[in-house]
C-alpha cells in the first residue's frame, strides 16, 4: 500500500521531504513562540521596566514571527507542489496502466469504475498525500513538543496534560469507530440514491409517457429521507467532537489556573520590592494555557485527518487494484516481427472467458483459411462469433487448442506486429472527437492524405465526405454522434484498411449500410485488396453468400462449413434463415 | 441546442448568498434561531476565557503574592466558579450547536435534493435534450456537496468570527483605543493578503475544477474506445496526449494548493507580529506615563491592560485566520448553490388542459355516462363555456393538420405536416436521421408545443387535454429501453401501478417475454439493474412491450429499436409487437421496411416533410423515394 505511493512520489521525493523539514522547523517556531512571549511578559511585569531588555525580545520574536511565516508558506508550496506531483504520477501510471491491458482486464473492470478510479480516487489520495506530510507531521509535532515545552515551563504542571491527552485520544477514538462503519454504509445509500436519479434524467421520456412523475417523486423522496436519517445519525457521532475538546480545553484551563495560581503564590517571594518566581512565573501560566490549547487542538486535527485518511485508504486500495492487475497477454521471450501471409488456422480451439465459468464460449472449433480467402461467419447472437475472431488478433488467449496465423501460434508474435496486421473493426465501434483525417490516422499515423482519401473510396466513404463541407477536415463529435450510423461503419472500415493488413476483419461492420453499398464496399475489398484474407461476420446471408468459405456457429460451435451452395443443400438453419431472409428482402433481390 | 456551461465570474455572489440564507431560513427558523444563540454563547465563553487569566492575574496571583494566599482565597474561588459556570454554558451550548448544525445540515441537502429531484421531474422534455447527463448528475452530486460544505462549516464559522471579531473589539476599545487602532491596522494587512492570495487561490481551483472535467471528458472518451485503441495499437500515442491534459491539471492543482496553503501561516504569523507591536508600543506608551483612553474614560496605562490586550489581539488575528480557510469553499459552494438555483428557477411544463379522461359506461344506445371504477372503456369528459359536460369515447382518432414546429422560433424542422389516423389504423413515418419522425410522437404526446396547425385527438384539440391523461392515452415502445433498478415485475407494472400479478403475467404473455422471464433465475421477481445489463438488448425490448401492453392504451408509438438483435429474438419481438398493435392506433417509426409494408399508410419524411404518403403497393408503383429505400438503393439511417 504504502509502496504504491512511494512508487509514485519519484521525482517529488525532494519535495516531498523539504516539505517535512519545513513543517518541522514551523512548528518548532510555533512552539517556541510561547515561550519567548512568556519571558516578554515577564520583563513587562517586572517591577523596573527595561525597554532595551523588551526591545531585544520583540526583535527576536518578531524575526521568529517571519521565520514562522516563511518556513509555513515553504511547506505550503512544498507539499502542493509534492502532492500534486504524486496524483499527477498516479493518474499517468493508471493511464498507462490500464493501456496495456487485455480485453479481459478491461471487461473485468468497467470503463466508468476505471474512470472514478482515474479521476475521484486520485483525487482523495492527492488531498490525504497532502494532509499526510503537512498536517499528519504537523500534529504529532506540536503535541509533543507543546508537551515538552510545558515541562520545561512547568514540571509541576505539566502532569496535566499526560491525563487530559489520553482522555481525549479515546474519545476520538471511540467517535472513529462508532462513526466510521455508519458512514461506510450510509456511503453506499448514498451511491443508489445518485443512481437513482442518473437513472431518471436517461429514462425520462418513459417517466413522463407513463405519467409517472408523482410516483418517482414519493419513491425518491423516501430514498432521500432514508439517506438524511443514515447521514445524520453519522454526523451527530462525528458532531461530538467539537464539544469534547472543548470539555478538554477548559477543563485544562480551570486546573492549570487553579494550581498555578496556588503554585505561584506559595512560591513567589518579593526581594527588594522587587516579585521573584521560584517555579512557575505569571507568564509561565499564560503560556501553559497556549501550549493546552495548541497540543488538544493539534489532537484534534489529528482524529480529522486520521478520518480522511481511512476514507483515502479506500480509494487507494481501488488504485492499487488497477495497479497490480497483470496484463494477462504478454509478449514471449523471442517475439516474431514478421507475418509471413494471412492464413488463419483454428487448431480444436475452446474459449472461456473466466476460468470459474463452467460453460464454454467456444468449445473445439477447427478450421482453415487461406491468405487471401473471403470467409464469412454466420450465425446468431450468443452464438460466439465476436469471440471466435477476437482471438485471431490475440485480444484475447486461447483456453484449450491453437490459433495460427501464418503457420505460427499468435502467441508467439510481437502483440503489436500481430495487431497491426490482423485490422479488426469492431461491432462496437467508435471515432473520436477531432477531424475525419485525425480519425484516420489511427490506423496509419504517417498516411498521406492520398492513401487516407484511397482507403475512403475502397469502404465508400469518400462519397459522403466530399459532401461535408470541410471535407476531410470535418469535426467529428465525441462517439461520432454527428455521421450517421452506417457512415459511421464506413469510416471504420477505412481506418482498418489504412493499416494496410494481411488480415481484415469486420465484425457485423455493415448494419446499417444498406445493401447496396454493402456490396460496393465487399466488391472493392475483393478487387483492390485481393491478398487481404478477409473475414466478415454478418446477420445478413446476403452479405456472406459470395464467400470461398461460411462458419455456421451455434452456441459456441462451429456446425458447418462450405460454400453458400454447399450449405444450402447440407445445413437446414442456413437454408432456412436464407429462405426468411429472402421473403423479407424479396424486393431486394429483385431489384 | 446545447447551453454554454455557466460561467463562475457571472454569479453574482452576494445575491446567491442572500438566496441560500433565504432558503436555509424557510425549513429552520427556530433552529437556526437556536444555533445563533448558541453561538453567542460559546463566543462569550470564548471571549471571556481571554480575560479571565487577566482576572486572576490582578485580582487573585499579584495580591496574593504581597498579602498571601488566604486573603484572595474567597476572590479566587469566585472567580474560578464564575469561570467554571462560563465554561459549563459555552459546552452545553456548543454540543447543542454541533448537534442541531449536523441535522440541520442534512436535513437541507435532503430538502434540496428533494426539491431539486420534484423540480427535475416537471420540466419539459427540452431540458433534458439541452442539457447534458453529466451536467444535471453534478449539480446533484458536487454541487450539493459543495453546499454541504458551505452549510455545515462555512456558515457558522463565519458567524461565529463575526460575534468574537464584534466582541473582542469592544472589549478592545474598552481596555485601550490606542491599542486597537494599531489591531485594525493589522486586519488591513490581513484582509488584503486574504484578498491577495485567496484570491489567486480561489482563481486556480476554479482553473483546476476545469481542468479535472477536461481530463475527465477525455479518459471517458479513450475509455470507452479502449477497445479500439488496443486494436489499433495507439497506446502510446494516447499516453501522449494524456500527459498533456495532466500536466495542465498538475499545474493548475498545485497552484490552487499552493497559495491556500501559504494563506494559513501568513494571517497566522501577521497575528504574531502584531503581537510583538502591541507588546512594544504599549510598554513604550506605559514607560512614557501617555494617558490611556478607552470607553471607560481616560486613566493612567497600567501594564495588566497591555498584557491582556496581547491575548486579545492574538485571538482576534486566529479569528481571521479560521475565516480566511474557508474562502475557497465558499467561492465553491456559492458556485454550487447558483447551478442549484438555475435548476430550481427552470421553467416547468405548463398544463393548461382542462378535458380529462375518465371511466366510462357505454349504453347500448352509445350514451356515455362517468363512473369511478374500471370498465375498460374510457371517456373525454370536456367542460364546455357554457358549464355543459360534454362526454367523448376514448377511441384513438389522431389527426395532425398543416402541423409545424421548430426548436427555436428562426429554425422550422417540421413542415405543413397533415396525417390522419382513425382508430385501428397503423401509420409508418419513414425516412432518414433527422428527417423528423421521433418529433411528430413528441408533437402528439406535447413533449414540445407546435409553432402551427392543430393536433386533435379524438375530435379534440390536445392542446385542451390535460397533459397527464393525454399521455395516459398513448403507449410508448421507446428505441431505447429504460428500465428502473427493480424486479422485472416492477417494470412491467410501470405501466399500469395497480395492475396484479396476473395482469403482469397477461400482459408479458402478449410480449412474448413470458417465456425469457420465467428462465431467470427468480423468474419475475428477479432484480433488474438500471441499465438492464443482465438482459439482451431484444429482452429489454420484450420488457419494455409487456410494459406498454400493461397500460392497454388506443394509442401506440412504436420506435423500432436500430441495433441489430438476433434473427429468432427479432422474431419474437415481431410477433409481440404485432399482439400490441391489434386493435389499436399506431404510429411506427420504422427502420427496417420489412416490418411496416401491411400500414394502412406510409409516409416518407426527408427534411421536416412528407415528400410521398400511401400504402405499400401504391408507393412502389409510384418509382419513388420509398421504391429507392425499399430496393436498397439508399441508406435508411
Amino acid at each position: 500500500m504504502i509502496k504504491t505511493i512511494l512508487n509514485c512520489v519519484r521525482e517529488y521525493k525532494k519535495e516531498s521531504w523539504l516539505s517535512v523539514l519545513f513543517v518541522s522547523l514551523e512548528v518548532i517556531m510555533e512552539c517556541v513562540l510561547p515561550f519567548m512571549m512568556k519571558l516578554l511578559i515577564d520583563q513587562m511585569n517586572a517591577k523596573e521596566i527595561v525597554i532595551n531588555k523588551i526591545l531585544i525580545f520583540a526583535l527576536i520574536l518578531l524575526i521568529m514571527a517571519f521565520a514562522s511565516l516563511a518556513f509555513g508558506a515553504l511547506a505550503g508550496r512544498f507539499c502542493a507542489i509534492a502532492s500534486a506531483g504524486l496524483s499527477r504520477n498516479l493518474r499517468e501510471d493508471l493511464y498507462k496502466k490500464i493501456c496495456s491491458f487485455s480485453f479481459s482486464n478491461i471487461d473485468s473492470f468497467s470503463s466508468s469504475s476505471l474512470v472514478t478510479r482515474m479521476t475521484t480516487d486520485v483525487t482523495n489520495v492527492q488531498m490525504a498525500y497532502m494532509m499526510i506530510i503537512r498536517t499528519a507531521i504537523r500534529s504529532p509535532f506540536m503535541l509533543i513538543f507543546s508537551i515538552i515545552m510545558s515541562f520545561i515551563v512547568s514540571p509541576n504542571l505539566a502532569w496535566i496534560f499526560v491525563i487530559v491527552v489520553p482522555f481525549l485520544l479515546f474519545v476520538f477514538i471511540l467517535i472513529i469507530r462508532f462513526a466510521m462503519p455508519r458512514f461506510k454504509a450510509v456511503f453506499k445509500k448514498y451511491d443508489r440514491l445518485n443512481n437513482s436519479i442518473q437513472e431518471n434524467i436517461t429514462a425520462i421520456r418513459t417517466v413522463k409517457s407513463y405519467v409517472r412523475e408523482d410516483y418517482e417523486i414519493e419513491k425518491f423522496n423516501t430514498a432521500a429521507n432514508d439517506v438524511k436519517k443514515d447521514f445524520t445519525t453519522a454526523e451527530r457521532i462525528v458532531a461530538l467532537n467539537q464539544p469534547a475538546m472543548q470539555l478538554s480545553i477548559y477543563t485544562l484551563n480551570l486546573v492549570i489556573i487553579f494550581l498555578g495560581a496556588n503554585i505561584i503564590m506559595k512560591t513567589a517571594k518579593i526581594v527588594d520590592g522587587e516579585i521573584i518566581f521560584e517555579s512557575l512565573s505569571i507568564g509561565g501560566l499564560s503560556s501553559l494555557i497556549t501550549y493546552g490549547i495548541q497540543s488538544l487542538m493539534s489532537l484534534m486535527m489529528l482524529s480529522m485527518i486520521i478520518v480522511m485518511i481511512t476514507m483515502a485508504v479506500e480509494s487507494l486500495h481501488r488504485i492499487k487494484e488497477v495497479m497490480e492487475t497483470e496484463s494477462d497477454i504478454k509478449n514471449c521471450s523471442n517475439p516474431l516481427y514478421d507475418v509471413k501471409n494471412g492464413d488463419v488456422e483454428f487448431k480444436n480451439v475452446s474459449f472461456k472467458y473466466n476460468k470459474n465459468a463452467s460453460k464454454m464460449a467456444l468449445s473445439n472449433v477447427s478450421f482453415k483459411i487461406k491468405s487471401g480467402q473471403t470467409v464469412g461467419i454466420f450465425g446468431s447472437t450468443g452464438s460466439s462469433k465476436t469471440t471466435l475472431v477476437n482471438l485471431i488478433s490475440r485480444l484475447y488467449d486461447v483456453t484449450e487448442g491453437e490459433v495460427l496465423v501464418g503457420d505460427k501460434n499468435v502467441k508467439e508474435y510481437d502483440i503489436k506486429t500481430l495487431r497491426n496486421q490482423v485490422s479488426v473493426v469492431l461491432q462496437k465501434n467508435l471515432l473520436f472527437s477531432g477531424t475525419i483525417k485525425e480519425n484516420m490516422r489511427w490506423g496509419n499515423e504517417s498516411a498521406t492524405d492520398e492513401e487516407i482519401q484511397k482507403a475512403c473510396i475502397a469502404s465508400c466513404a469518400d462519397e459522403f465526405i466530399q459532401g461535408f463541407k470541410d471535407k476531410y477536415d470535418t469535426h467529428i463529435e465525441q462517439g461520432g454522434s454527428n455521421v450517421s450510423g452506417g457512415q459511421k461503419q464506413r469510416l471504420c472500415i477505412a481506418r482498418a484498411l489504412l493499416k494496410n493488413p494481411k488480415i481484415l476483419i469486420l465484425d457485423d461492420s455493415t448494419s446499417a449500410v444498406d445493401t447496396k453499398t454493402d456490396a460496393l464496399i465487399r466488391k472493392s475489398l475483393k478487387q483492390e485488396h485481393a491478398e487481404i484474407t478477409k473475414i466478415i461476420i454478418s446477420q445478413r446471408i446476403s452479405s456472406l453468400q459470395d464467400s470461398d468459405l461460411i462458419l455456421i456457429m451455434d452456441k459456441g460451435n462451429l456446425i458447418a462449413q462450405g460454400t453458400h451452395e454447399e450449405l444450402l443443400k447440407s445445413c437446414t438453419v442456413y437454408k432456412e434463415v436464407y429462405a426468411s431472409q429472402n421473403s423479407i428482402q424479396g424486393g431486394n433481390q429483385n431489384a | 441546442m446545447r447551453k454554454p456551461p455557466l460561467n463562475l465570474k457571472n454569479i453574482n455572489k452576494s445575491a446567491t448568498l442572500k438566496r441560500l440564507l433565504k432558503y436555509l431560513f424557510r425549513y429552520y427558523k427556530l433552529r437556526i434561531f437556536i444555533v445563533i444563540i448558541c453561538l453567542i454563547f460559546s463566543a462569550v465563553g470564548g471571549i471571556s476565557a481571554s480575560i479571565f487569566i487577566q482576572q486572576i492575574i490582578d485580582n487573585v496571583i499579584n495580591p496574593g503574592i504581597i498579602n498571601g494566599f488566604e486573603s484572595v482565597k474567597e476572590t479566587f474561588i469566585t472567580l474560578l466558579s464564575v469561570m467554571a459556570t462560563i465554561y459549563a454554558l459555552a459546552l452545553i451550548s456548543n454540543t447543542l450547536f454541533n448537534q442541531l448544525m449536523a441535522i440541520i445540515t442534512q436535513g437541507f441537502l435532503c430538502q434540496v435534493r428533494k426539491d431539486m429531484f420534484k423540480k427535475m421531474e416537471t420540466l419539459p422534455i427540452s431540458y433534458f435534450d439541452q442539457n447534458l447527463r453529466g451536467d444535471i448528475m453534478s449539480t446533484y452530486t458536487n454541487d450539493v456537496d459543495a453546499l454541504r460544505q458551505v452549510v455545515s462549516q462555512t456558515l457558522p464559522q463565519l458567524l461565529n468570527t463575526l460575534m468574537m471579531v464584534t466582541g473582542i473589539f469592544f472589549l478592545m476599545l474598552s481596555f485601550s483605543i490606542y491599542l486597537t487602532l494599531i489591531v485594525l491596522c493589522s486586519v488591513l494587512f490581513i484582509l488584503f493578503a486574504t484578498k491577495k492570495i485567496g484570491g489567486n487561490s480561489s482563481k486556480y481551483f476554479i482553473k483546476q475544477q476545469k481542468s479535472i472535467a477536461k481530463e475527465e471528458g477525455f479518459i471517458e472518451e479513450m475509455m470507452h474506445g479502449q477497445k479500439v485503441v488496443k486494436v489499433f495499437c495507439h497506446e502510446e500515442k494516447s499516453i501522449e496526449d494524456f500527459k498533456i491534459i495532466n500536466d495542465q491539471l498538475f499545474n493548475d492543482s498545485m497552484k490552487a494548493n499552493s497559495y491556500a496553503n501559504i494563506l494559513g501561516p501568513v494571517i497566522h504569523n501577521i497575528g504574531n507580529i502584531l503581537y510583538v507591536v502591541v507588546a512594544i508600543v504599549g510598554t513604550i506608551l506605559f514607560v512614557l506615563n501617555v494617558p490611556n483612553i478607552s470607553l471607560q474614560g481616560i486613566k493612567k496605562l497600567d501594564i495588566g491592560i497591555v498584557v491582556s490586550f496581547l491575548t486579545m489581539s492574538r485571538q482576534f488575528a486566529n479569528s481571521f485566520n479560521q475565516v480566511s480557510q474557508q474562502i475557497n469553499s465558499l467561492v465553491m459552494g456559492l458556485a454550487g448553490a447558483s447551478r442549484i438555483f438555475n435548476l430550481l428557477d427552470e421553467k416547468s411544463e405548463t398544463d393548461d388542459g382542462y378535458v380529462t379522461l375518465v371511466n366510462a359506461e357505454i349504453s347500448e344506445d352509445g350514451t356515455i355516462t362517468e363512473t369511478d371504477h374500471y370498465t375498460s372503456h374510457w371517456a373525454w369528459k370536456h367542460p364546455k363555456k357554457d358549464g355543459q359536460l360534454v362526454y367523448t369515447e376514448l377511441k384513438g382518432d389522431i389527426q395532425l393538420f398543416n402541423v409545424d414546429f421548430g426548436y427555436n422560433k428562426d429554425k422550422l424542422v417540421l413542415h405543413d405536416i397533415s396525417i390522419y389516423a382513425n382508430p385501428g389504423q397503423k401509420i409508418a413515418l419513414v425516412g432518414a436521421t433527422g428527417a423528423g419522425k421521433t418529433t411528430i410522437t413528441n408533437l402528439i404526446t406535447r413533449f414540445y408545443d407546435l409553432a402551427d396547425g392543430k393536433v386533435r385527438y379524438d375530435g379534440i384539440n390536445i392542446n385542451k387535454i390535460k397533459k397527464a391523461d393525454l399521455r395516459r392515452s398513448i403507449a410508448f415502445v421507446l428505441q431505447d429501453t429504460n428500465l428502473f433498478t427493480g424486479t422485472v415485475k416492477d417494470n412491467i407494472r410501470y405501466g399500469k401501478l395497480d395492475a396484479s400479478d396476473e395482469e403482469v403475467y397477461e400482459a408479458a404473455k402478449i410480449a412474448n417475454a413470458y417465456d425469457f422471464i420465467m428462465r431467470l433465475p427468480q423468474g419475475f421477481d428477479t432484480m433488474l439493474t438500471s441499465d438492464g445489463a443482465n438482459l439482451s438488448q431484444g429482452q429489454r425490448q420484450l420488457l419494455s412491450i409487456a410494459r406498454a401492453a400493461i397500460l392497454n392504451a388506443p394509442v401506440l408509438i412504436l420506435d423500432e429499436a436500430t441495433s441489430s438483435i438476433d434473427t429468432r429474438t427479432e422474431k419474437l419481438v415481431q410477433d409481440g409487437m404485432d399482439k400490441l398493435m391489434n386493435g389499436r392506433t399506431v404510429f411506427v417509426i420504422a427502420h427496417r421496411l420489412s416490418t411496416i409494408q401491411n400500414s394502412n399508410a406510409i409516409m416518407v419524411m426527408d427534411h421536416g416533410r412528407i415528400i410521398e404518403r400511401g400504402n405499400h403497393d401504391s408507393l412502389i408503383k409510384e418509382k419513388g423515394t420509398y421504391y429507392q429505400l425499399y430496393t436498397g438503393a439508399f441508406e435508411l439511417e
